[in-house]
């Protein structure tokens, strides 16, 4: 019996013995991890078997990603115990964690951009191979798994996709016992994500274990043999998802009953308010995406979602559309409420009426070192009169944010509070509340509730919602088509650059969303 | 004056720039902006002055010169990786502060004059005209730069801890997330920056001109920063540019010997507007920097939950 | 084992106090300086610090000094704040010296009081001029405006070296490397009889109470910070970063300019190869001591023009090379970029096991 265990746990795993079970792969006891402020792991128990796909399942800020950053080696925890096949173990680092057999597939990926994919593969084995060993051994890898890939390419010019083929097939390599993904799905078309589970079905009959985080309940339910479910740091419940109803595991994840958003009925006021004509746009950057031939429109009354995995040029479509970039290629025209805003910035644009939110909050919707006061000016400075001859208006500003911080029910010390110092759900209300409290008749948002809090991502969309019912034309562009299915009322599918409009939400299938997500034609 | 001789006087100009520009390139690779070359180098140029006044001996000189370049990165890496200091402000104020300490420490040196570090000599084969005197004729110094210049080109492309030191360069979040060393990789990487810089300003201080003056560097550093720039940080590329701005500055001493009336200032403005003209050349193509540039250079690097 | 602990806010207190701190510490270090170079520590410190302040003229000089430490460093602030390096203040500060002592030059033997309205336009533009090129050579071309501006104050200081070398030296004055003296009328005013203290500290002062509205109250100090804090926020926002660049680098090379000719028809009356002990590279660090704050840059001043008049002072009482000061400058800048760490981060005991967690 080792001698480090601490006791507790020891008393427990030789009950398992007592028991008969037989012995897990890995075994958590009691993990426990402090930052400033937080317990991100509270006490945490983890069983995974051999060969079992186990779902770690949360909210954000559940404690998911601290735990498998420890399981990883990338962390140490304050507490408790790791026993690896029965074995008490300290993770010293993610070369040690390799070598256990343990990989890791991130949410954002680990890739190197500038790189090749090859050399991304070997900073990733901790093994001496000859070149041309290691490249026959990631062919036979990929072919045996269906995971194509090509070693010479730059990541750079990979798709989001191919560049999680190049995270597994790296793992892969170095046969683990345990796999871990992190949120895996959140980057693949639904086809994608199919493939993806018949990947790892494979790799569960062939003996290796998966641990498989995700928020999304109904992939849980599909593929997983046994789920923790984590909420604030804590094991809520274990089970058996296959057996255990959605609506219920839904329920102890948040912690509380579901309450649901009343969609109503959305209808078109008929006033166009957003009309994108032929659209084209080519970045000086490299690694960006070109925009190609994109037109549409948006009525007033009218919610757009634009679906589509990340990296297919919507961040590239937000800054244009939102004037943060303005060279864009003949013969693009954008307009909003009948007023040609091509060559226009974003301050002009605001002034005819627009609201933008990016993804990024941090750095580009709210600055994280200044207060509350002052992020109200970045955007509410000359649609609200926030400015006199050059001045700022100090006691306006405030009495913006103050009103922002009560209507938007946003937590927060007070308006004089450092921004950086809010979490991640009051900082996405009080972005989207300066933007609401200014009334505009178009906004387009990128990612929502990215991030957020469910309490604070209904509030959010209840509010994109009425901001729609009252006459405004909405786009929300996202990669998380539940979101998307809950508030749109018209879709479009963005790949590659290019957008193709479905119109009404009701008439359309997952599967040509799917199609249309992976970049191919959808025939009917 | 003959073409070997101008040859051999555009290695002696290059050699300073070659070695303090092959440094930062390592450093820069590495993700970290260290601009306070030009400080290390004039700490290196005073301490191998030194050493070798008091103990007359040129290679306790230069590595000592070596030993004080890196002992500033030293400094440079512990406030900005450490304390997370802004890294263009702690390079300025290892600039200032190497010209202040090297001009303290220098005030009893003023005024003697050294023998410039003994060329190589091979007897008749050093005498073999062009490739013989150019070649094999130099002072061990320029044959290091040029080994130096092989081994990081070698070290950057074909190496894994070469292959290591981009990936830290390029995305330390990713770096660290597969278990690499991303302070240590940067603070080795300062170090062997300080450590070129030392020999630079070794070189400087005993075979260029073999005498003490205060602010002796009289920019090169900076100049070493630009080139790293101008050859988008490649090694081959890196020591092109050393070599063109070596022949710059010996084109200024050469114009008055050919009896072009220029005053001796606008000459000494060649390398200066040269640098400027080059950067502006480079760097206009945003693309081909963003292609080369290593991604978090300047960025400071904390470990996140 | 102590670690570094992210604080979720900025401290403010911290953001005052480090500079003490570093002030401090630099004169701690003054001691070990003093004992290594053999003089009495505590005789020398006094001799640095103290002697300098004791009479009127001192003072002055200690006034006369901070001035040109001041205008640029207010100026130099501004961006820093937005991210702009502007590090060749040096040659803004001669370039405005050479244009408005040519201009006093050109109009030596006018007696107007046109004179030194003109002389100090034309400083102030001279070092604009020489601002504005890495403003240009950047927002056009993207090049790194620390390396051409720097470039740009090496040559500026050759421009000043031939032209008193040669076309504007002195016929009468012995073949030094000197202009002619500057008539009265290009002359700034002296304050107060007896002293070099002039209309120059007048300008530092204003500087300081403009910018400091500028950058507290209106929406264009305002953009300067959200450009420097986070580029990407300054761009959603709709600023125009190169609007910003060009104003930052025009603001901080007028003030620059300004500074030079203030110099040179305030306190040296005509042009000399070297019309600066380096005031252009102190002012950054003036700028740091300060915060990028000009009511700090003000006391940041005064405290580096310390250095130099002591400095002076230790070099005539017992014999301290000059270079002394130019160490003190760098090592304070030192101590103050290692103390601002404690404003973001706490330190925090934690035993060595669990230290190891954030690495």
């Amino acid at each position: 019996m080792p001698a480090l265990n601490d006791n507790q746990n020891n008393m427990k795993s030789s009950y398992d013995k007592a028991s008969g079970e037989p012995n897990a792969l890995l075994e958590l006891g009691g993990i426990s991890k402090a930052f400033p402020g937080i317990l991100a792991n509270d006490a945490i128990d983890l069983r995974v078997m051999p060969g079992e796909i186990h779902g770690l399942v949360g909210e954000n800020g559940a404690g998911k990603s601290t735990l498998v950053k420890i399981i990883y080696g990338l962390l140490r925890p304050d507490q408790g115990t790791i026993k690896w096949e029965g074995d008490a173990v300290s993770i010293f680092g993610p070369s040690q964690a390799r070598s256990l057999g343990i990989g890791m597939v991130f949410q954002h990926f680990s890739l190197f951009e500038a790189l090749t994919v090859m050399e991304n593969i070997a900073l990733a084995i901790d093994e001496k191979w000859k070149t041309q060993e290691l490249r026959s051994r990631i062919d036979e890898v990929s072919r045996n798994f269906g995971l194509s890939i090509e070693i010479d390419r730059y990541v750079h010019s990979l798709s989001v996709g191919e560049r999680q083929r190049v995270e597994i097939v790296r793992c892969l390599l170095q046969s683990p016992k345990l796999l871990i993904l992190d949120e895996p799905t959140s980057v693949l078309t639904p086809q994608e994500a199919e493939s993806l589970f018949e990947t790892l079905n494979i790799l569960s009959k062939r003996g290796c274990a998966i641990l498989y985080i995700s928020h999304k309940l109904h992939e849980i339910k599909k593929i997983c043999h046994a789920a923790t479910i984590l909420r604030a740091g804590r094991v809520v419940a274990n089970c058996d998802p296959s057996k255990e109803p959605i609506k219920k595991m839904a329920e102890l994840l948040v912690g509380s009953q579901l309450p649901e958003i009343n969609r109503g009925r959305l209808t078109a006021h008929g006033v166009e308010r957003i009309h994108i004509d032929n659209l084209n746009y080519t970045s000086k950057d490299p690694f960006s995406v070109k925009l190609k031939n994109i037109s549409f429109t948006v009525r007033g009354g009218e919610i757009l979602g634009i679906a589509g995995v990340a990296g297919n040029g919507q961040t590239e479509l937000m800054s244009v559309l939102s004037g943060e970039v303005k060279d864009l290629d003949d013969p693009s025209i954008i307009k909003f409420n009948n007023q040609i805003v091509t060559s226009k910035g974003a301050a002009e644009r605001r002034l005819l009426g627009a609201g933008f939110v990016p993804e990024q909050r941090q750095g580009h919707s709210a600055v994280t070192e200044m207060s509350l006061i002052e992020n109200v000016l970045l955007t509410a400075l000359k649609t609200c009169d926030l400015e006199k001859s050059g001045f700022i208006d100090q006691a306006k500003a405030r009495s913006f944010a103050e009103s922002i911080i009560s209507n938007f029910d946003v937590r927060t010390t007070g308006v004089q509070a450092e921004t950086g110092s809010l979490s991640g759900g009051n900082l996405q209300k009080f972005i989207v509340g300066r933007e609401l409290l200014q009334q505009p008749s178009i906004l387009i948002i990128e990612q929502p509730t990215w991030g957020v809090d469910v309490g604070a991502a209904i509030i959010l969309r209840r509010a994109l919602l009425d901001l729609a019912k009252s006459g405004a034309a909405v786009i929300i562009i996202s990669q998380d088509l539940d979101e998307i299915f809950e508030v749109c009322n018209k879709i479009a599918v963005m790949a590659d650059g290019m957008i193709s409009i479905l119109g009404d939400i009701a008439a359309v299938s997952m599967e040509e969303i799917g199609v249309l997500m992976g970049g191919q034609r959808y025939e009917h | 004056m003959d073409l070997v001789a101008i040859v051999l006087t555009i290695i002696t100009a290059s050699t300073p720039l070659l070695l303090a520009a092959t440094g930062e390139l390592i450093t820069e690779k590495s993700g970290v902006l260290n601009l306070g070359v030009e400080g290390m180098m004039l700490i290196g140029a005073i301490t191998a002055f030194a050493t070798t006044t008091i103990t007359n001996s040129a290679v306790l000189g230069v590595l000592a010169g070596a030993a004080a370049g890196t002992s500033m990165a030293c400094v440079f890496g512990i406030l900005v990786l450490i304390f997370l200091a802004n890294q263009v402000a702690t390079g300025l104020a290892l600039t200032i502060f190497g010209i202040g300490l090297s001009a303290l420490v220098g005030t009893g040196f003023v005024g003697i004059a050294l023998e410039p570090l003994p060329k190589l000599d091979l007897g008749p084969i050093s005498a073999v005209p062009v490739i013989g005197q150019i070649l094999l004729g130099q002072d061990f110094l320029v044959y290091l730069s040029f080994f130096m210049v092989v081994l990081v080109a070698y070290f950057l492309s074909k190496t894994r801890l070469g292959l290591i030191l981009r990936a830290v360069g390029e995305s330390h979040d990713s770096a660290h997330a597969l278990g690499y060393p991303v302070l240590l990789v940067r603070f080795l990487a300062i170090l062997f920056g300080g450590f070129m810089c030392g020999l630079a300003g070794s070189y400087l201080s005993l075979a260029y001109t073999p005498l003490w003056a205060e602010n002796m560097t009289a920019g090169r550093g900076w100049i070493a920063v630009a080139l790293v720039v101008f050859g988008t940080w490649r090694a081959g590329r890196v020591a092109l540019g050393a070599y063109l701005f070596g022949a710059i500055t010996i084109l200024q001493l050469h114009v008055q010997g050919w009896g072009l009336e220029i005053a001796s200032q606008f000459m000494s403005m060649l390398p200066y507007l040269a640098t400027i003209v080059v950067l502006v050349i480079i760097s206009r193509d945003g693309a081909k920097i963003r292609l080369n540039a290593p991604q978090s250079i300047g960025k400071a690097f904390t470990p996140s939950r | 084992m102590f670690t570094l602990e992210r604080r979720v806010e900025q401290s403010k207190s911290w953001l005052v106090f480090s500079p003490i701190m570093a002030i401090a510490l630099t004169i701690l270090s003054g001691i070990i300086i003093f004992s290594v170079l053999d003089k009495d520590p505590w005789m020398s410190l006094y001799t640095f610090f103290i002697q300098p302040l004791t009479t009127g003229f001192g003072f002055t000089e200690l006034i006369v000094k901070a001035t040109p430490l001041i205008l640029i460093g207010v100026g130099l602030s501004i961006g820093f704040k937005a991210n702009v390096w502007n590090i060749g203040a040096e040659g803004q500060f001669t370039m405005g010296a050479i244009a408005g002592g040519g201009t006093a030059l050109f109009l030596n033997t006018q007696e107007s009081f046109l004179v030194l309205p003109a002389v100090l336009l034309m400083g102030i533009f001279g070092g604009i001029v020489w601002g504005m090129i890495p403003a240009f050579l950047k927002t056009k071309f993207n090049a790194n405006e620390i390396l051409t501006s720097l470039m740009l104050s090496y040559v500026a200081l050759l421009i000043l070296s031939y032209l008193v070398h040669g076309p504007w030296r002195d016929p009468g004055g012995y073949n030094f490397p000197e202009s002619e003296i500057f008539s009265d009328f290009a002359m700034l005013p002296i304050l107060l009889e007896g002293t070099r203290l002039n209309l120059g500290t007048v300008f530092a002062l204003l500087s300081v109470l403009i910018i400091y509205i500028l950058l507290s109250r209106t929406v264009l100090g305002y953009q300067f910070k959200v450009v420097g804090l986070a580029p990407a926020a300054a761009k959603h926002a709709g600023f125009d970063r190169a609007k910003l660049i060009w104003l930052s680098m025009i603001i901080s090379g007028g003030l620059a300019g300004l500074a030079g000719i203030s110099e040179v028809s305030g306190t040296i009356g005509q042009l000399l190869p070297s019309v600066s002990p380096g005031y252009g590279f102190t002012a950054i660090i003036v700028a740091f001591l300060g915060r990028l704050n000009p009511v700090g840059v003000l006391f940041a001043g005064l405290i580096m023009a310390l250095t130099y008049i002591g400095g002076e002072n230790a070099q005539i009482e017992i014999g301290l090379p000059a270079a002394v000061t130019g160490l003190f400058q760098g090592i304070i800048l030192f101590y103050l970029l290692a103390c601002d760490v404690l404003a973001r981060y706490r330190l925090r005991y934690k035993p060595f096991l669990k230290a190891r967690d954030r690495e």
